[in-house]
């Protein structure tokens, strides 16, 4: 006979029953991400990382356009208006399968349609919201130039006032979806100090090149973006973006959903992980069920659980409102590195196998260090961090 | 035009399912609920269908109380409000029941089309669309693998073993649909955000105007006698070629009736 009473034993892949706290709609949400990307991602994504490449990025912007994804937490134009804890979910599940593809959609929606929206004209957003949206246009963001990363207050693009234009020069490097881009949000120094600008892709001096041989992030597109007397005529200014500051505004939104992203990277690997213990056999019998490698799980597990916990909780500050920017610093820092160490955990336990794309293991392992760098480095964060309970600035 | 689109929730088929071992009918609560998968593309039909000619898509489920996340689903699709029988005097109802049952639902509603997956993942009988437009007294348009409607003429393919028979109606009519007949959508965020304030009416037998006496476990007329679980897969034939392989391909076959 079984205790009615007895609480039931922790699901393995949801151990603190965290899901059980969604609300309906979020859960209805999650569902929806999780089986688009288990039916129409997941079987193609180890060939796109192979490839170094999306093969289709239109079409695949146009699917996540269909589903609403881009740009789901923004309130009108097109936007679906969600929570902050519903678009984390949505992160969660495509970064499940690859961190390449919840890049694709952070870029959207939370950099360049996030810039548009916090910062752009009526025009501006109603030329552009609705078709970023849609998955009809492609958006990138160029913020990171060659000789300015980590310290983007250093940049050297420059626009300078023409009459009623603005001239554009300079090169960004890094620019997620450059190449495939219709409009990037540059940001250029200017008299005025930092500000965004609109540059239609198709502007002449405006060029995007794609970068190869990267061994992270390889299914997404990189790219570097030069720009040579870029002439855009005034309306091309985003007219409530003033200062360093702006760019930093929606850096904060994608790192949000870095925060819920990784959580779903490092789940994917600890999933992998327990499915090869449990049918792998050495020295006559399952790996599970070696204590070394029992270890490794119970350290996964509890990764995963912690990094979810906190994506979850920074969620609910999002959403009532309180969330600090240093919330979204302390779970970026502390679920990267977790996802990091699951990953590195469940690449080992796969032996040789761990080191292919037959498994996922290896793939998020390498993806999660590109997600460490971007977004500001692991210890950029450390260093907000420290300024936030210390209150002494140690970035000098 | 208005159409009605009957969705079932069944086991998901990627979980384990079991029969309940006090009445021999599917223990629903062991296993998490999913839309059947041939009523999703009953629904997308329909959407497509209201999409080229106007009018509103309902829902129809008759279950227990947890198919109400398969409604949402469906809502989260694109239909516009949906009808949830639910009552405890219909649980174990068997295939006809469950046509008699929904032919009285369906009696509470205007519609010019009704349309439903060919078959379900879990009961598998294939019968309750036929059965249904008998009880309705309506033409019965099944195994639909494209549907056109034109006025008040409705057209058919009907998938057959040697390609489709094309069959036509007048509407109203109840239609059945295969697999090939589309690529059924996702939700999409922005009607899954919507589909909490779209319309559920919940009906009971009575407001349905369904006699008791003639559903449930103990009226149905088909009964679950005993199961057992599928034996395991057996081990398969090796046949070695020394020359004769292709023969004793062939006879393989023959002797299992293959060809
Ligand atoms: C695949 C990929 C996609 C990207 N997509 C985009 C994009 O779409 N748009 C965009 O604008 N950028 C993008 N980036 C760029 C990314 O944001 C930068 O790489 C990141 O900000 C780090 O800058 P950096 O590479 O110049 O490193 P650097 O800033 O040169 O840092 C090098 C090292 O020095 C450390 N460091 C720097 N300052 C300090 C300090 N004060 N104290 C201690 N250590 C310090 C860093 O932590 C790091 O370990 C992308 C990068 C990658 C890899
Ligand atoms: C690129 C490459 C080249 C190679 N070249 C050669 C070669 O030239 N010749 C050759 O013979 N082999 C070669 N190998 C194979 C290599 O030696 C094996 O991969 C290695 O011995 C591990 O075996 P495995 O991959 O089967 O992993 P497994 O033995 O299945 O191990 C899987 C996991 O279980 C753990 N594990 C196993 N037993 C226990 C235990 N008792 N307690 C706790 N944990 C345990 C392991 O540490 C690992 O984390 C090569 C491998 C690679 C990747």
């Amino acid at each position: 006979m079984t205790d009615r009473n007895r609480p039931p034993a922790p699901d393995p892949l949801d151990f603190l029953a965290l899901d059980a706290t969604l609300a309906e709609e979020e859960r209805d949400i999650r569902d929806t991400v999780r089986d688009y990307a288990s039916r129409e991602l997941l079987p193609h994504v180890a060939e796109w990382f192979e490839a170094g490449t999306i093969p289709d990025p239109r079409g695949l912007a146009k699917a996540f356009g269909d589903l609403g994804v881009f740009g789901m937490h923004l309130e009108g134009y097109g936007c679906a208006g969600a929570s902050a804890v519903a678009y984390g979910l949505a992160c969660r599940e495509l970064e499940a399968v690859d961190s390449g593809l919840r890049s694709f959609v952070s870029v959207q929606g939370s950099l360049a349609m996030a810039a548009i929206h916090k910062f752009g004209s009526e025009e501006q957003k109603r030329a552009w919201l609705p078709r970023l949206a849609a998955g009809e246009a492609i958006g990138c963001f160029g913020l990171t130039e060659p000789d300015s990363g980590s310290d983007p207050g250093s940049m050297r693009t420059r626009a300078r006032r023409d009459g009623p234009d603005w001239v554009l020069d300079g090169t960004k490097m890094w620019i997620t979806n450059g190449s495939v881009a219709d409009v990037a949000v540059v940001w250029a120094a200017t008299d005025d100090g930092i500000r965004g600008f609109l540059v239609p892709t198709d502007t002449p001096g405006f060029q995007a090149n794609t970068i190869h041989r990267k061994l992270s992030l390889r299914a997404s597109i990189t790219s570097e973006l030069v720009l040579e007397g870029v002439r855009l005529p005034g309306g091309a200014l985003l007219p409530g973006s003033s200062g360093l500051g702006s760019p930093l505004s929606c850096l904060n939104e994608a790192r949000y959903g870095i925060v819920w992203g990784v959580v779903g990277a490092a789940r994917a690997c600890y999933a992998a992980a327990l499915d090869y213990a449990a049918t792998r056999e050495q020295f006559g019998g399952p790996i599970a069920a070696f204590q070394l490698t029992q270890r490794k799980l119970a350290e996964m597990v509890l990764d995963v659980n912690q990094a979810g916990l906190t994506a979850l909780r920074v969620g609910r500050l999002k959403d009532a409102g309180a969330c600090h920017h240093n919330h979204v610093s302390l779970g970026k820092f502390g679920n990267v590195a977790a996802a990091q160490r699951v990953a590195r955990a469940a690449r080992s336990l796969h032996g040789a196998n761990g080191i292919t794309l037959e498994y996922p293991v290896m793939r998020h392992m390498v993806n999660l260090e590109t997600v460490a760098t971007y977004e500001g480095t692991e210890e950029i964060h450390a260093l907000s961090i420290g300024q936030a309970v210390t209150g002494v600035s140690a970035f000098r | 035009m208005n159409i009605v689109v009957l969705v079932k929730q069944v086991p998901d088929t990627a979980t384990e399912r079991k029969l309940s071992s006090d009445d021999n009918t599917l223990d629903r609560a062991a296993s998490d609920g999913v839309i059947n998968e041939l009523d999703e593309y009953a629904i997308e039909e329909a959407l497509l269908l209201k999409e080229k000619h106007g009018g509103e898509v309902t829902i129809l489920t008759m279950g227990p109380d947890q198919a109400t996340d398969s409604i949402r689903k469906a809502l989260s699709m694109g239909a516009d409000k949906a009808v949830h029988l639910v009552d405890d005097a219909l649980h174990g109802s068997d295939a006809l029941q469950t046509a008699y049952a929904l032919s009285k639902a369906l009696g509470t509603l205007e519609f010019d089309l009704v349309v439903l997956g060919s078959e379900s993942t879990d009961a598998r009988t294939g019968i309750v669309g036929a059965a249904l437009a008998e009880y309705l007294g309506l033409p019965q348009l099944t195994l639909a693998g494209k549907v056109d409607v034109d006025g008040q003429a409705i057209r058919i393919q009907r998938a057959t073993d040697y390609g489709h028979d094309v069959v036509e109606a007048q509407l109203p009519a109840v239609v059945s649909v295969v697999e090939k007949i589309n690529e059924p959508r996702y939700p999409s965020f922005k009607l899954i955000m919507q589909a909490k304030k779209k319309p559920v009416a919940k009906l009971s037998a009575a407001d349905a105007g369904i006699d008791t006496a003639l559903v449930g476990l103990g009226n149905a007329a088909t009964e679950t006698v005993d199961f057992a679980p599928a034996p395991p897969r057996a081990a398969g034939t090796v046949i070695k070629d020394e020359g004769d392989g292709g023969v004793k391909a062939a006879d393989f076959l023959a002797e299992k009736k293959f060809v």
